[in-house]
């Protein structure tokens, strides 16, 4: 449930920061000193609470970890999750590339604005984003007296945490794909127009394959986070069990009914989710880091 | 570049597309199906009622029912009500919560308190202590809670019907204490409130707070909370503590009538509520350490833990709901004027 990405996530500020290894100039011990401040970090703040998670889930045993799975109401977690996801990622991929895509291939009259806007969703505290939703299709809301006639439920039901979800998530394709893009530069698509093809047929055959790994990578983790995400659906999900909790929801449930052993087991999964979504991600780092990086091979 | 104006369209016209599809996503609700917005220690009570009733209500009328549940803070789950959602009924911790759906959202009709027996109140509870075990800080009353080392744990007012219980227990024994001394009575809640290290917005985060993490030297808390915690952490770590007079809780029932009506399931919710003044649901509140409307329908072993203590009204000291809500809790209420004068 990370609340906002480090510059650390996007691999091209990364890949220049890295030093050449013969600029070190450190003596030993200031090295190794560092290293070790660093190590503990790591160890303190990410490894123990993750082991912790593992202990507790299987702290009475395997068949009380499965159990945690076998209830009705987390399997309604688990496929709620998933709805979310099923919708909240394939909406945002195609914003986030159709962005990205204008902002990094033409010049235009409130360029800025808009990605300043789609920044937005980063700075804005999750309760907040779920709060607006809220005030907007709430009873009380701008469009509450309209929707009642119309027989809609929005909030504390599905659609209200997939717009959440969806609102949430805005920027991760887009935010990955702008640097990307506008490093790769408009002159592949420009011979491609030159030589008689559409803009729709550019846009398949050449930005498209340019972006992929990049693309891939975040799908990847605007997935996670649209899976893990708790303050705004939170706030909009009306916590009705076995119709409107998500996984994230149905870890809290479980712990404040004291039942320890269950909501960690269901913490698990999602602690599961994201060392899949990491392996995977460094994976591609490794193996299509130039493709990631902003098209470096071209320069 | 030329090729822009076309594909923009496509886009936004498939934006637009799947926001309305996604808006037509309307979950169908079946007919046989009733939603109960509850508070937040009543998770472990409604999983019983809701089973029991289910099976009453397939053998009275064939139809097969569930009963979902949400709990939450009392005052935050009104709020939801409020917001919208499709409530059939609200089970919560304090009359003021339901009048508050009846003013601001008129969902509820202002009169709910003379649709069912003894005003909405199938069963009542009391505030009483739970302290570690031997009582190392010698709690006894509610008095002892202001001494200088004591560290309370008790969950936010303004969010909490635990909470305002709280609150309106130990406002009501400092004005009996002092001779119906307003002044008196505020000043020392003011106190209290100064040793509260964590306000939570629940109940039962304020027990987890306690009891789990172990911050605090004394909780507060409704009883059936306290029991609860009994039977989850054992009865080796804590202890309870009756104080020689409490407040007697109301956390009341009531139909939404709005969202029934709109769903079609009045009789079925109106069933659900009758059918918690029967000696069944009166015996699995008795269980569940409530203090049932019927004693007589519980079993012995469970009254044994509900003895007879001197509770007093919190209306016969402030007066009406109303009152007692605004004066206390509202906003420029005792309870921010107190935050104010501890900072």
């Amino acid at each position: 449930m990370s609340e906002a990405i480090a510059p650390a996530d996007f691999p091209a500020a990364e890949a220049s920061l890295r030093p050449p290894a013969s600029v070190v100039t450190e003596t030993g011990w200031v090295r190794w000193t560092l290293i070790a401040v660093a190590v503990a970090f790591l160890a303190l703040f990410l490894v123990l609470p993750l082991v912790t998670v593992f202990a507790q889930a299987f702290a009475k045993g395997i068949g009380a970890y499965l159990a945690a799975f076998s209830e009705p109401d987390a399997h309604a977690a688990i496929k709620l999750t998933l709805i979310t996801a099923a919708i909240a990622v394939p909406f945002n991929l195609v914003f986030g590339v159709t962005a990205a895509w204008a902002i990094a291939k033409f010049q235009f009259w409130g360029r800025d604005l808009l990605v300043t806007l789609i920044d937005l969703p980063f700075s804005v505290s999750p309760v907040v984003s779920g709060l607006i939703y809220v005030l907007v299709f709430g009873s009380q809301g701008l469009l509450g007296p309209w929707l009642i006639e119309h027989d809609i439920q929005i909030i504390f039901a599905v659609p209200g945490i997939v717009l959440a979800t969806i609102f949430v998530t805005f920027p991760f394709v887009a935010r990955q794909l702008i640097p990307l893009m506008q490093e790769q530069g408009t002159v592949e698509e420009e011979a491609a127009l030159t030589l008689g093809a559409t803009g729709w047929h550019a846009f398949r055959t050449v930005t498209l394959p340019n972006i992929r790994w990049g693309l891939l990578y975040a799908v990847l983790l605007c997935n996670a986070r649209a899976m893990g995400e708790f303050g705004a659906v939170s706030v909009v999900s009306g916590h009705i069990r076995g119709l409107t909790n998500t996984l994230p929801l149905h870890v809290e449930i479980l712990y404040n009914e004291y039942n320890f052993v269950a909501s960690f087991a269901v913490a698990s999964l999602l602690a599961g989710l994201a060392l899949v979504t990491l392996v995977i991600k460094s994976v591609l780092e490794w193996r299509y880091a130039d493709d990631i990086a902003a098209g470096a091979r071209r320069h | 570049m030329r090729f822009s104006n076309s594909l923009g369209h496509t886009v936004v016209a498939a934006a637009f597309g799947a926001s309305l599809a996604l808006a037509a996503t309307v979950p169908a609700r079946a007919q046989s199906e009733l939603l109960n917005v509850s508070y937040d220690p009543t998770r472990e009570l409604y999983k019983d009622i809701n089973a029991a009733f289910a099976e009453d209500w397939k053998a009275k009328t064939g139809e097969t029912i569930t009963v979902r549940a949400a709990h939450g803070g009392s005052g935050a789950q009104a709020r939801t009500v409020i917001d919208g959602i499709p409530a059939d009924v609200v089970t919560l911790g304090i009359p003021s919560d339901i009048d508050a759906i009846a003013r601001i959202s008129k969902k509820i009709s202002p009169d709910w308190r003379t649709k069912l027996p003894n005003e909405g109140l199938p069963y009542t509870s009391t505030v009483v202590f739970l302290v570690r075990k031997g009582n190392p800080k010698g709690v006894k009353d509610w008095g002892d809670l202001v001494k200088p080392d004591v560290k309370v744990i008790t969950p936010n007012p303004k969010t909490s019907a635990g909470g305002r219980w709280n609150f309106l227990a130990a406002w009501g024994y400092a004005y009996e204490q002092n001779n119906k001394d307003v002044e008196k009575a505020n000043a020392f809640v003011g106190q209290l409130y100064k040793q509260v290290p964590v306000l939570d917005t629940g109940a039962r985060g304020s027990t987890v707070t306690f009891a789990q993490r172990g911050l605090g030297d004394v909780l507060p808390t409704w009883e059936n909370e306290a029991y609860l915690v009994f039977d989850e952490f054992g009865r080796d770590k804590f202890d309870i503590v009756i104080p020689p007079t409490s407040i007697y809780a109301e956390p009341p029932v009531a139909l939404v009538d709005a969202n029934v009506d709109k769903k079609g399931t009045r009789k079925q919710a109106e069933a659900y509520l009758q059918f918690l003044y029967t000696d069944q649901a009166q015996a699995i509140f008795a269980k569940h350490h409530y203090r049932p409307l019927k004693r007589e329908a519980a079993k012995k072993e469970d009254l044994a833990l509900l003895p007879e203590i001197k509770l007093f009204k919190i209306e016969d000291l402030q007066g009406s709901w109303d009152d007692i809500q605004k004066k206390n809790f509202d906003n420029g209420g005792l309870f921010d004027q107190l935050g104010k004068a501890g900072r």
